[in-house]
């Protein structure tokens, strides 16, 4: 069939069955929102930015496990991306963005709204194309899709000269497409798996430090069934939050720089530690030197470049994390020898101790200040648990983290890696596209919220009933909290001075806006909220401005070097 | 401890800069990179010449296998191998004493004098890169113009060959 680039780009999605595509129109795509105009089955959704198509793309992915996928014009559509893409790259999120770009013969000229999107989205995408035929369009938008879905996740750029959305050129859907350059390994080593299972096997003081790959892989129940089998205690990342049910006994909570007194106390006592889909992030080792001095460590991993990167590894297996601990598991339950009972009591007994500390105990006040772990505890109340919590970045991801308990993996969706502000509030509108009936719950800061406020409108526009929860302090609060820890109090640009009346900006928006100023009423205004099934409900919470987070290891000391509150 | 890479690598747009960017933007160094396509022309290969520890080494390995143009990579250290580098200098040869004299130094080396002028020889010598920087000393007093190096080139001796 005889189609112009433009329709080849509609119909291709169309055939990749994909349900969204969030973007931004501009002359670059001019001939390909044309197309989209004349098809039904892509829904198209603007968003007012296009770094909001972007995480509301990765939103859509992080909660679905399907690719997210962008739109966006050239220059400065695609600049407007960059922070998006450089989040979903960190993250391992499966994205694929379509950018335009001038006509070929254009390309080199400065031309109006040209950027060099390929050399600026190199060193933070998967990969990237310029097509510069349209024979090869087709092709090239499924390599796209195939390379960013497998293996080590991630977005993938494909940047389309204006002229080659006019062009034709006969369109058959490539169903299948394979890259010599390009085999994602995906099985383990079975050697390495018989080397790790005994080591398991002989481990006195156990630890399974989980990352996002459980979640990226969808290994929640064979991680479960490992750590079940073998009564090994388990500490997600942030990432991984969710991979492992958080209110399970064996649960230890996050760990690393805000991680739980137990979890990094475990971490910095065990003997065998075996990292899943983890990459021992600088937020999470602390001082590395002082990491986990005591253990042997395997590390299962689909990337071979994240094995002894930061940490050198005992016994590194390379390939999906589903795959690796279903072998795992089934070489344990045909494995006749027996663990060390006493020794992994003794190791439950001492992580029971370090857990009694109750590390996250907060005191509310007296004055009916909010505090905001109070917000998070009842919201986990209020949902049951079940609802989809994204966040922004700041103090208040962090106390999401810890008091949000996420049974489930793909609940908890935030930029772990970039620690991209401006997130939380566009990645809700791709989950709550993605799950229609869920409740979806952003948690912002009063700072980051406005990252990326304009996108009030489109939550109007496609009708998002989010409950965005901003707890507002009235300060950048996450590094007020550094400057008065490090900097002996010296608050520079921190204090948010002119805020606008949120309740008001909500309503001119369209949506409802409730002020909460009393912890008397936290309860009862989130049960209001979500009791509005079809409206978007901004909650401003005032809360206590200089409440801190803990437990927090300061940068440079050892897991073990906590602050406690 | 210097390492010696081949990369085999699909011969797109771009793709030079994909191994570019990923050396300055993880602080690898690059002492010498070379690249011309294959027999096959949809195929480049490169040579690229590095310091690091092993440690670094093995992550600039990975980084390499992980980039998606690349087809295959090798450390060429860890087996016997041939490396080759051409150097072409032009020197100043004026009056017939020293004219002979640098004839005489070009033929002990094996260098080839490929062009000549009333004042000056041009010379293409090839080797080991200690051979090149040999005769680069040897010339002594003599005024170098100008050099060229065209980097390292390498490949591993018998059978065994880096193809798809
Ligand atoms: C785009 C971006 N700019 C700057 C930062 C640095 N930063 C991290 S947390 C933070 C403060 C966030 O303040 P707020 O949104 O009010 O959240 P709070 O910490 O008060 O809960 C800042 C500025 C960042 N992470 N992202
Ligand atoms: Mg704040």
């Amino acid at each position: 069939m005889e189609l112009t680039g433009a329709e080849i780009v509609a119909r291709f999605l169309a055939d990749e069955d994909v349900e969204y595509l969030f973007g931004y129109p501009g002359g670059a795509v001019l001939h390909i929102y044309d197309a989209l105009y004349q098809q039904d089955k892509v829904k198209h959704i603007l968003t007012r930015h296009e770094q909001a198509a972007t995480h509301a793309a990765d939103g859509y992915a992080r909660s679905t496990g399907r690719p997210g996928v962008v739109l966006v014009t050239s220059g400065p559509g695609a600049t407007n991306a960059v922070t998006g893409i450089a989040t979903a790259y960190m993250d391992s999120i499966p994205m694929v963005v379509i950018t335009g770009q001038v006509p070929s013969p254009m390309i080199g000229n400065d031309a109006f709204q040209e950027v060099d999107t390929v050399g600026i989205t190199r060193p933070c995408s998967k990969h990237n194309f310029l097509v510069r035929d349209i024979a090869e369009l087709a092709e090239t938008l499924k390599k796209a899709f195939y390379i960013a879905t497998t293996g080590r996740p991630g977005p993938v750029v494909v940047d389309i000269p204006k002229d080659i959305t006019a062009m034709k050129c006969n369109y058959v859907y490539p169903k299948q497409i394979s890259m010599r350059s390009y085999n994602p390994v995906s099985k383990g080593h079975t050697g390495q798996m018989k080397r790790a299972a005994t080591m398991m096997l002989k481990a006195k003081r156990p630890i399974l430090y989980t990352g996002g790959g459980v979640v990226l892989d969808n290994a929640s129940k064979s991680l479960i069934a490992l750590a079940k089998q073998l009564n090994i205690p388990v500490t997600n990342t942030s990432m991984g939050l969710g991979g492992y049910p958080a209110t399970d006994r064996q649960c230890l909570g996050m760990l690393g720089m805000h991680g739980t007194y137990e979890a990094n106390m475990a971490i910095s006592h065990c003997d065998v530690m075996i990292a899943v889909g983890a990459r021992f992030d600088d937020r999470v080792t602390g001082n590395i030197e002082k990491f986990a001095p005591k253990a042997k460590i395997i590390h299962i991993d689909i990337d071979p470049a994240s094995i002894s990167k930061n940490v050198s590894v005992d016994i590194p297996i390379v390939g999906g994390v589903n795959q690796v601990l279903t072998a795992l598991l089934k070489l344990f339950k045909a494995d006749e020898r027996e663990q060390d009972g006493e020794a992994i009591g003794k190791w439950w007994e001492q992580i029971e101790k370090w857990r009694s500390k109750d590390c996250l105990k907060y005191k509310q006040t007296k004055t009916g200040a909010i505090k905001p772990q109070f917000v998070l505890d009842t919201l986990y109340k209020v949902t049951k648990g079940n609802a989809f919590v994204t966040s922004d970045v700041g103090q208040h991801q962090m106390w999401a983290a810890q008091f949000y308990k996420f049974d489930k993996p793909r609940r908890w969706i935030n930029s772990g890696g970039l620690g991209t502000m401006g997130f939380g509030l566009p990645a809700a509108m791709g989950v709550q596209l993605a799950h229609p009936k869920a409740q979806v719950a952003c948690i912002a800061g009063d700072g980051g919220v406005q990252m990326n406020i304009q996108e009030l409108s489109t939550c109007l526009q496609y009708q998002l009933p989010i409950k965005l929860i901003c707890l507002n302090n009235g300060y950048l609060g996450m590094v007020r909290q550094w400057q008065e820890f490090f900097y002996e109090g010296r608050y520079s640009q921190v204090h948010v001075e002119a805020q606008p009346d949120f309740v008001k900006l909500a309503e001119s928006y369209g949506h409802v806006g409730i002020q909460v100023t009393n912890s008397a009423d936290v309860e009862s205004a989130l049960i209001e909220a979500f009791k509005q099934k079809d409206r978007f409900v901004f909650l401003n919470f005032i809360t206590d401005p200089e409440e801190n987070v803990y437990p927090m290891v300061p940068a440079g000391a050892g897991l073990e070097e906590m602050l406690l509150l | 401890m210097r390492h010696i890479i081949s990369i085999l690598m699909e011969n797109e747009a771009g793709a030079l800069s994909r191994v570019a960017g990923l050396f300055s933007a993880r602080g690898y160094n690059i002492e010498s990179l070379t690249v011309a396509p294959t027999e096959d022309l949809s195929l480049s290969r490169m040579t690229l010449v590095t310091r690091g520890s092993d440690q670094i080494v093995e992550q600039i390995l990975k980084q390499l296998n992980k980039l998606i143009d690349v087809v295959k990579v090798l450390d060429l250290g860890d087996t016997p191998h041939v490396e080759r580098e051409m150097l072409l200098v032009k020197i100043e040869a004026k009056g017939a004493d020293n004219r002979d004299e640098l004839k005489r130094l070009a033929d002990i080396f094996r260098a080839r004098i490929i062009d000549v002028t009333d004042t000056t020889y041009t010379c293409e010598l090839t080797g080991a890169g200690h051979k090149l920087d040999a005769f680069i000393q040897a010339l002594g007093s003599a005024t170098i113009l100008e050099t060229v190096r065209s980097g390292v080139s390498g490949i591993s001796r018998g059978p065994k060959s880096l193809h798809l």
